[in-house]
């Protein structure tokens, strides 16, 4: 009896994971083959790289490559920079007004940019942004998120070897440098790994705020190459979305127990 | 204490400047551009008071978007929490193949939600697409999933609790496995039946996880339409505006500032009741440890 529903439990799990990669196995199955296999499943259907050569020459991919790159290691290099400070701050230093500062700034956990496209994009009209890769990235650079994450690890480091540096004559910004953001060190992969999975894949302010080619990132370029000059060749679409995703997707199942911690990390408040 | 204090805020400097011109300044401007009218050419905008809310009162669409919000809400949170909290028990215990399965149900997070809408746009295509496929080996004929509106909501559904469950599984997981082992062996020993200490003893100590979890998959709702943008464009017939999508539709496709500024302000008021709820009352019955 009790082996037998563990049996079904298992049966159950085994059941629900294949439900769950039956779609990306079949969008491999459709872009590794010729189109007219695309609904035909045959174990002699050939193999072929051909959906992904077309996808390639059909659109300008290895500029959004570039793009996204770009925007991506701006957002998390600049995240990285303005945040440490700022959580410093919040962990380790007496300020009048510490804690209304501290709630205004939590307010953009719940209130996210994402949401304030409308605002946004009369901002970086007026100051001449539109349609630049830096307007993609300002509204996410000081980053409530990130302020509070690398603050609850800073919050975490033992106050004796603050002192101890402070002994020594290390300054403020020295001790930060030398005895904070060393031992943060986890916090800041978790951290990193979150912020370029969310960037790489944001669409909605992209697409608002640029229009042109030497902008555009990989989402808003795959759904531009998607929505109009296909037709509906799902080869070559689906050959497109596995190509943009690809870079994340492999670097998830390479590394994927450091991924997980880091998400697991970047969730435990 | 005046040197510390000044050193605090000069640290804190560029992180609030940046955070306030593109958090709250644009929430405060969008409440004021609320109550005026949208610039036409030369014309400037004028200041109507309530008319913009009164206007949107009586807006069809409007309300239409809402009750989708509403439904599209009422089903992926509760589903796709449910499901997580199922995953991550099912990947707790020792089992043949537990990191294939585990990848299985992560692997979707990773992708962009426009990719999955690719991927699921062509398995809702009448004939050709996967369902229609399953389909009509059971004798079924083909639908048209996404111009239906009846299935095109539940289909924006579907695509969203496959995205979301497996990320939401990590957190369960994580505190799965921060567990004390002992409480099993202790329940074991009083003899307490399996369901009994998932009850009784699981749960409550998940809860704390389940108000994360809860919080991102309420924001989720509201804060994710990509797949609308690219599977349905809010049709047919509206039948899949959500309201982040209609906002997007007001403001950059109708270009009509007034209404998109409005229909903002209602999202933010929203966004900011269910923060009041979940932390306000919900926060005070959950119990950390």
């Amino acid at each position: 009896m009790k082996v037998s529903t563990r049996f079904l439990e298992i049966i159950g799990a085994w059941m629900l994971a294949i439900i769950w990669v039956l779609p990306l196995l079949y969008a491999l199955w459709t872009a590794f083959h010729p189109g007219e296999y695309a609904t035909r499943f045959s174990l002699t259907a050939p193999l072929t790289l051909e959906n992904f050569h077309n996808a390639w020459a059909a659109a300008p991919f290895a500029r959004y490559f570039l793009n996204t790159t770009i925007l991506v290691t701006l957002i998390l290099v600049a995240q990285f920079i303005i945040c440490t400070p700022a959580a410093f701050a919040f962990a380790r230093m007496e300020f009048a007004g510490r804690n209304v500062v501290f709630a205004i700034m939590l307010m953009q956990l719940m209130i996210m940019p994402d949401v304030l496209l409308v605002g946004n994009y009369r901002s970086m009209a007026k100051l001449g942004l539109v349609d630049t890769i830096l307007a993609i990235a300002l509204p996410y650079l000081g980053s409530a998120f990130g302020i509070f994450l690398l603050r609850q690890t800073f919050l975490t480091v033992p106050q004796q070897l603050d002192d101890a540096a402070r002994l020594e004559g290390c300054t403020l910004l020295g001790r930060l440098w030398r005895v904070y953001v060393p031992l943060a060190r986890p916090t800041y992969i978790a951290y990193g790994l979150v912020s370029v999975s969310y960037h790489w894949n944001n669409f909605l302010w992209p697409l608002v705020i640029t229009n042109s080619v030497d902008t555009r990132p990989l989402t808003v370029g795959l759904s531009v190459f998607a929505s109009t000059d296909q037709g509906i060749d799902w080869s070559i679409i689906t050959a497109a979305t596995l190509m943009t995703s690809a870079p994340l997707l492999v670097a998830f199942l390479l590394f994927q127990r450091q991924f997980v911690q880091s998400f697991m990390r970047a969730g435990i408040r | 204490m005046r040197r510390e204090s000044l050193q605090a805020w000069l640290l804190l400097l560029p992180a609030l400047v940046l955070l306030v011109a593109f958090t709250h300044w644009p929430a405060a401007t969008t409440i004021i551009d609320s109550f005026y009218t949208t610039p036409k050419g030369s014309r400037p905008p004028r200041f109507v008071g309530i008319e913009n809310y009164a206007d949107l009162m009586s807006d069809p669409v409007f309300w239409t978007a809402l009750t989708n919000n509403a439904i599209y809400a009422v089903w992926t949170i509760p589903v796709s929490v449910i499901l997580a909290l199922v995953m991550a028990l099912a990947v707790n215990t020792a089992m043949p193949g537990r990191a294939l399965v585990r990848m299985a149900y992560f692997t979707p997070t990773m992708l962009p939600m426009i990719a999955v809408a690719n991927i699921w746009l062509f398995f809702y295509t009448p004939d050709y697409g996967l369902f229609d496929h399953i389909l009509s080996w059971f004798g079924g004929g083909r639908h048209n999933w996404l111009g239906d509106r009846a299935t095109a909501l539940p289909a924006m559904i579907a695509v969203a609790v496959w995205k979301e469950a497996g990320f939401f599984m990590i957190f369960y997981l994580a505190a799965l496995q921060a567990m004390p082992p002992d409480l099993k062996e202790c329940a074991a020993l009083e003899g307490s039946s399996r369901w009994n200490f998932f009850r009784r003893v699981t749960i409550p100590l998940l809860m704390p996880t389940t108000l994360f979890v809860l919080v991102n998959a309420v924001i989720n709702a509201f804060r994710l339409v990509d797949h609308v943008v690219v599977m349905t464009r809010g049709g047919p017939d509206n039948a899949t505006t959500l309201l982040l999508y209609y906002i997007y539709e007001a403001g950059f496709r109708f270009w009509d500032q007034a209404l998109a500024a409005t229909l903002t302000v209602v999202l933010l008021g929203l966004l900011g009741l269910l923060a009041w709820l979940q932390f306000g009352v919900l926060g005070k019955r959950v119990h950390y440890r």
